[in-house]
């Protein structure tokens, strides 16, 4: 296995493009570590982009939104308050991810493009509207979070791509944002069920929202319809049963130990209605 | 298959070794410096017997690539003690005989340190949250929170 520490990410990218065999990128390594052990994946190129300059940052930006590198950690996430207060559900989502050991590794980047269906901070950064520069051998784009995952371990980047950057959107007045899961137990397992949503309030009545679901498909989903049973509502008890009955309605789910199909199909409907309130009661102020 | 030649410092001290990329912090810790008290238990980064600092940041070495620690600093169990004198954690998990079988102990001991000195004055459910990335299959824990909470209200009063 060839390692490589490159300086920017044109070189990671060009390092990449003309590598043979698999190639993975490395950030914080919590997910390609344990492959590399298990021999599930063999790299043949592993390209660390630790050692390129800003990818520890998180930084606040001139009209409010934040750019954080894409080897940020969740225990730099969870010290950063000013990003808690903005985005309280992108950084509890992370900060569900492992035990305090892994937090001090893991990134958001690294949970998007490990690609699992059930990725603690995906449907916080769908719901969110968070989105990633990508730096390729044709130059940087910018592609929203929910386009990255195509299937379980897939995604959308090409050969030579990286993810370089992230990009969450100004938080602005009246907006709030919440993330909840379901697991067996009370800490570090996988999501059987992950809910994040992301609301704008005029008065008492939403006017903006995304609901994202995670592990209930096979890939995270953004539901439009989710969206919509709330929208022009003060999320009253028809707007959350409407809301429970999208959300149920859009899982196609597995069967697995964890979970059966109808066990996740009920319970994201209900865990839709609880981060809706969260998140409602976040839009007005309150801390929660 | 082409070795790098990393430089780094392990508890204070500047060390080099050679190492093939897909060696392990812990790996390199434990067989080419014999700094054996970080313990590999799971591998995965699931049990946290093989808890180490590096710059200041608790992390499993076994999630961590020998590589990545050139011009880091890395402490281990190792440097828990000043020469004889046990850390006052030491001290605590004897006199609560926090451990049975140690193999979790020197994971714990270090990410307790690493809590102690993040927060010096953390409640019950914080602590256990926070070690809850350490397994021990001999104590049920209470022994083991109940040393970490007793040597906080020691610090402080010391300090």
């Amino acid at each position: 296995m060839d390692y490589h520490s490159p300086a920017s990410f044109a070189e990671a990218s060009a390092l990449a493009a003309n590598a043979t065999g698999i190639t993975r990128f490395l950030a914080g390594g919590t997910d390609v570590l344990v492959q590399l052990r298990s021999e599930l994946v063999a790299p043949d190129t592993l390209i660390d982009i630790k050692k390129i300059n800003g990818v520890h940052d998180i930084t606040r930006n001139a009209d409010g939104s934040w750019t954080l590198g894409v080897a940020a950690t969740g225990a730099e996430m969870s010290e950063h308050a000013e990003l808690g207060k903005d985005w309280p559900g992108v950084v509890e989502a992370m900060d569900l991810i492992g035990s305090t050991q892994v937090q001090g590794r893991a990134t958001l980047t690294g949970n998007l493009c490990n690609g699992s269906p059930a990725a603690d901070s995906v449907p916080a950064m769908v719901a969110a509207g968070v989105t990633v520069t990508v730096t390729g051998p044709d130059g940087d784009r910018v592609v929203p979070v929910a386009d990255i995952p195509t299937g379980p371990g897939k995604t959308s980047l090409t050969k030579g791509e990286v993810v370089s950057a992230v990009h969450i959107p100004a938080r602005g007045d009246n907006g709030g944002d919440a993330y909840l899961r379901f697991i067996p137990r009370t800490e570090m397992d996988i999501a059987v069920v992950g809910v994040g949503v992301n609301l704008r309030l005029d008065g008492d009545t939403i006017t903006e929202a995304r609901v994202s679901l995670g592990a209930v498909a096979p890939t995270i989903l953004l539901v439009e319809d989710c969206a919509k049973a709330i929208i022009g509502t003060t999320l009253d008890e028809d707007a959350l049963d409407a809301l429970a009955t999208a959300a149920s309605a859009a899982c196609n789910p597995i069967d697995d130990k964890r979970g059966t199909i109808a066990f996740r199909t009920e319970v994201a409907g209900v865990l839709a209605k609880r981060a809706a309130k969260i998140a409602y009661a976040r839009a007005k102020g309150e801390n929660v | 298959m082409s070795k790098f030649h990393v430089s780094t410092t392990v508890n204070g001290d500047t060390v080099e070794y050679l190492c093939d990329p897909r060696e392990t912090l812990l790996d390199c810790l434990r067989d080419k410096l014999n700094l054996t008290g970080a313990k590999e238990g799971c591998g995965t980064g699931d049990c946290g017997a093989c808890s180490v600092t590096v710059d200041g940041r608790l992390v499993c070495s076994c999630l961590m690539l020998g590589v990545e620690a050139d011009g880091k600093q890395v402490e281990t169990v190792e440097g828990i003690a000043e020469g004889d004198i046990l850390h006052p954690l030491q001290k605590k998990f004897i006199e609560y005989a926090a451990l049975q079988c140690g193999i979790c102990t020197p994971g714990i001991l270090v990410a307790a340190k690493s809590l102690l000195e993040k927060n010096p004055n953390p409640t019950e459910e914080e602590t256990r949250y926070w070690l809850a990335g350490n397994l021990c299959r001999c104590t049920g824990y209470d022994k083991i929170i109940r040393a970490v909470m007793d040597t906080a209200a020691d610090l402080r009063e010391a300090s």
